[in-house]
């Protein structure tokens, strides 16, 4: 436990972080210039952290795995960005949103790091502005807001249903300006492979050029992890195709702890599973809950003949659907948190209620938001992801309820960091999904665009900065130094240790298999016996893998299959890890529910007085067991409660 | 359905390259076009033969990653689509489809259906964003924006940057790339400032790249997937025309 000290700054909450900056340590221009940072990734959290590092004065080199540092997956974000501006006049402030974010995390989050974000929220809404991101506005030339789940005022901006994208290419802009300018230097189609740490400190990364083939050197100052979350464990997902866990991995296995590694978020409004050939999930944003009503037949019958295709939801008269959960949570209704909708479709589904032919969704309904507001305005506000619906299923939502069910979405898990986002190993930073972040236990719509672009415009410039103070004297760590000789030897052996395997399953069929078992027992229902079989499964798939893949090809030039078995073997040894997380808690909290823990009316139950922690988890090695630390959870400026979305 | 696919095939961008025919069986309708390729790689590799290259990531149409010109068009058959959504049932039992990467100078091939699209990155470096350092700007709310040029900014910048525009010119323009761009920050306040540095630099460095003049045939509107207009293009040639005159 004493390996975990989190930093959190001394004083009153609202004055933490104003103090933190007052008194951090400084570099001084002529000497940033000195300095090399090395970022991982481009997404929201890398992007823009690597744009304000090098305006700064920083030297900056950037990596991607796309072709383009604008390709990063926080492109695909759609829905929106949270910040506290109160535009509607609605009763939101710097505390209510920091309050329902705690909340809504399910009080497994740090109070301070919250409280901070909530804090820069406005900044961030401000300085996308003034890069010229188009925000939705209203007719008198002001920003519009919609709702998200989990708050009962407006506080989402939005770029239509493509929020992600236009914040995205703002970053994407900042990081061109500061490319051209010459202090950042930008390197794509590359993958990190280790990080390289010299005297117990982060001093640069091993990274496999994917067009060459070819290990390459970077030595920096500093490392900045900003590369996403981990969904893809689960095979099927949300996230884009190259979304991974192993430059994090890398990471936890070179010693830094990793928090939370089991929560992940199901996201209750996805396009559900069609096909065995299907390759990844699409979201249909949140947002459309603002206007649809989530819905299945209150009669058993009722679905079974529409699962056989026999009848049609539009001729379900109305006294006879279920609108579950205006009648669950009347206060909240079709706006409660994720975590909650996503239990609530699969209660349903696993009673029989379920749609679709497979029985596995539900409706989401606009038929009244169109009588009330016309087509043209919900055209207006969702046209896009209507149009994506149709084109995927084939059928006209504007016509028919489009069917949906939950997917895997987000990782609230990640690198453990602590105030200043630094890992255990002194010179890493993580930031963005990548960390275990500011979410605790499930993560609120629009708030993961809002913490990615908090961290890296206006948390890491500042934190990482205290840190690099003290090395201005510390010389560039020599690429051809003993560190980086270890750190290729390791890289290449695993290489040609996968290469040679040649065996007779390919890549993608255990990714699958990795995938179902954390479905099945690592998802949205989890219980001792099903985490105990998912550990003992994952560990001989482990074997079956070393012993099994093919991988055509060798390692000049590009290789598909052998990016994609670095990957896979990587997520392997993680959900065994997710597995022996969510096995150690007993008890049920935001996107974590353990079967054995829930109320009689089949709600989370938390266990306060044994779980108020964050688990941090170290690496021992392949075979060993990891070792949990716990970092205690003090909430002094909010009242823990059972989550309640009933009553306001 | 049963398909015939020739495809190209590249090892490297110094490499020759050539079609090749493989034949795929029981693909769903329902399947993407990228689905279908999996299905095509997964076959080839249990073969131990190497899959074929393809870019691609969001598998929503919104990263730009896909590319393919199918059948004679960038993102093949269907409308207002990129090839990642570009569903199945679009074609038909037996048909022969014919899939190629980008041919455009400025995107050399890497390998099979992979090119290099960074010519775009360099093209916006030159000038396409609005010079602000973070921290130190005012309250958003400060700079009122008419709906009207704030829709329209955002038609603009729904570009994905994926090159359709460029595959589908015969002269390899890429004038609705950079309009769509330039237009975004010259209906916006913001954009105002820098608007005549702006669209000179980029209008320069596109045609330093080797990408094609615009002779007004419009296959680039076309064959966009995000339908971006090419009233932009008329937008960004007024810009150009004020530049020079001020
Ligand atoms: C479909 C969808 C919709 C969403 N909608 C919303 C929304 O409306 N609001 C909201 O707040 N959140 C939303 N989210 C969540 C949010 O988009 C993500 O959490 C967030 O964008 C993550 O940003 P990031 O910068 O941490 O990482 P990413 O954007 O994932 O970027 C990761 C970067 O790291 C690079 N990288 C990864 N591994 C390596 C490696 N080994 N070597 C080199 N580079 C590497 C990648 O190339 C990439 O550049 C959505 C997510 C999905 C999937
Ligand atoms: S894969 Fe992203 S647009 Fe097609």
């Amino acid at each position: 436990m004493t390996k975990l000290d989190s930093k959190i700054p001394e004083g009153p909450l609202a004055e933490k972080w104003t103090n933190f900056k007052a008194h951090q340590n400084l570099v001084n221009p002529a000497n940033k210039r000195k300095i090399d940072i090395i970022v991982v990734g481009t997404g929201l959290a890398g992007g823009s952290a690597a744009a304000s590092l090098s305006e700064l004065g920083f030297n900056v080199k950037v990596f991607c795995i796309q072709d383009s540092p604008r390709r990063a997956h926080s492109i695909a974000a759609q829905g929106g960005i949270n910040a506290a501006k109160n535009y509607p006049n609605d009763g939101d402030s710097v505390y209510r949103l920091f309050y329902d974010t705690v909340k809504g995390g399910d009080y497994r989050a740090r109070e301070a790091n919250v409280y901070r974000l909530a804090e820069v929220s406005n900044n961030i809404i401000d300085q996308c502005v003034a890069q010229g991101v188009p925000f939705a506005r209203e007719y008198g030339g002001m920003l519009d807001n919609r709702s998200f789940g989990g708050a009962l005022v407006s506080r989402t901006f939005y770029a239509r249903g493509q929020t992600g994208q236009q914040l995205l290419l703002g970053a994407y802009g900042a990081l061109s300006k500061e490319i051209k300018k010459g202090s950042v230097k930008m390197y794509t189609r590359r993958e990190m492979m280790d990080v390289v740490l010299k005297d117990g400190k982060a001093r640069g990364i091993l990274v496999r050029n994917l067009v060459t083939g070819k290990l390459e050197r970077y030595g920096a100052h500093a490392v900045l992890l900003a590369s996403g979350g981990y969904g893809n464990v689960f095979f099927l997902s949300t996230n884009a195709m190259n979304s991974n866990a192993s430059a994090a991995w890398k990471a936890y296995k070179r010693g830094a702890f990793f928090g939370h590694p089991s929560f992940v978020q199901i996201h209750p409004t996805c396009i559900p599973v069609h096909g065995n050939y299907q390759s990844k999930l699409t979201l249909m944003s949140e947002s459309l809950r603002n206007d649809g009503r989530i819905w299945v037949p209150k009669k058993k019958e009722d679905a079974q003949k529409i699962q056989k295709g026999e009848l049609s939801p539009v001729n379900i008269p109305e006294e006879d659907r279920d609108y579950y959960l205006e009648r669950r949570y009347p206060a909240f209704g079709n706006l409660v948190p994720r975590d909650v909708a996503s239990r609530a479709a699969k209660e349903r589904c696993d009673e029989g209620y379920g749609v679709g032919n497979t029985g596995l969704a539900v409706y989401l309904d606009f038929k009244d938001a169109i009588n009330r507001l016309g087509k043209s305005v919900i055209e207006a506000r969702y046209g896009n992801l209507f149009q994506m619906y149709d084109k995927i299923v084939d059928e006209n939502p504007y016509e028919t309820p489009m069917m949906i069910y939950p997917a895997i979405h987000y990782t609230m898990g990640g690198i453990w960091v602590d105030y200043e986002l630094q890992s255990t190993i002194p010179g890493l930073f993580v930031g963005g999904e990548a960390n275990f972040s500011d979410h605790g236990a499930n993560r609120l719509g629009a708030s993961a665009l809002m913490q990615g672009l908090s961290d890296g415009y206006f948390v890491l410039p500042y934190t990482m900065q205290n840190y690099l103070a003290d090395q201005i004297n510390v010389p560039h760590l020599d690429t051809d130094s003993p560190e980086f000789e270890k750190s290729e030897k390791y890289v290449q052996g695993n290489l040609d240790k996968l290469l040679a395997i040649k065996g007779s399953k390919t890549v993608d069929s255990f990714h699958r298999k990795v995938g179902l078992i954390m479905w099945d027992y690592v998802g949205m229902g989890r219980s001792k016996e099903g985490l105990e079989k998912a550990i003992e499964d994952l560990k001989s798939l482990r074997k079956d893998f070393w012993s099994n893949v093919n991988i055509p090809g060798d390692n000049t030039g590009m290789n598909v299959e052998l990016e994609k078995a670095v990957r896979v073997s990587d997520f392997i040894e993680l959900g065994e890890l997710m597995a022996r997380d969510a096995l150690s808690r007993n008890e049920s909290c935001g996107g974590h529910f353990r079967e054995e823990y829930q109320t009689e009316e089949g709600e989370a139950m938390r266990d306060d007085e044994n779980f108020m922690f964050v688990s941090a988890w170290e690496y021992k090695g392949v075979d060993e067991e990891p070792v949990l630390h716990k970092e205690p959870l003090n909430y002094e400026n909010i009242e823990v409660k059972q989550r309640n979305y009933k009553t306001a | 359905m049963d398909l015939k696919l020739k495809i190209w095939r590249q090892a490297d961008a110094n490499a020759e390259g050539k079609f090749v025919t493989y034949p795929v069986h029981n693909i769903s309708q329902d399947a993407s076009f990228l689905e279908m390729l999996d299905v095509l790689n997964e076959e080839l590799v249990t073969n131990g033969k190497e899959p074929v290259a393809f870019d691609h990531d969001c598998r929503e149409g919104i990263c730009g990653m896909c590319s393919l010109f199918i059948n004679g068009r960038p993102h093949g058959p269907d409308d207002s689509v990129t090839t990642c959504q570009l569903h199945m049932r679009k074609f038909k039992d037996g048909e022969t489809v014919v899939i190629e990467p980008w041919r455009a100078k400025p995107f050399p091939v890497i390998k099979d259906l992979k090119v290099d699209r960074s010519p775009f990155d360099e093209i916006i470096r030159s000038g396409g964003y609005v010079s602000v350092n973070t921290g130190g700007v005012p309250d958003a709310n400060t700079i009122p924006i008419n709906k009207e040029n704030a829709d329209l900014a955002m038609d603009a910048a729904a570009c994905i940057g994926c090159g359709a525009c460029v595959a589908a010119c015969k002269n390899a323009s890429a004038m609705l790339f950079v309009s769509a761009k330039v237009s975004q920050l010259a209906l916006l306040p913001q954009g105002k400032v820098e608007a005549k540095r702006r669209v000179e630099s980029m209008v320069a460095k596109m045609d330093d790249l080797g990408f094609g003049n615009c002779t007004n045939t419009y296959a680039c509107e076309a064959e966009c997937p995000k339908d971006i207009s090419v009233a932009n293009i008329a937008r960004m040639n007024r810009e150009f025309l004020c530049a020079k005159v001020t």
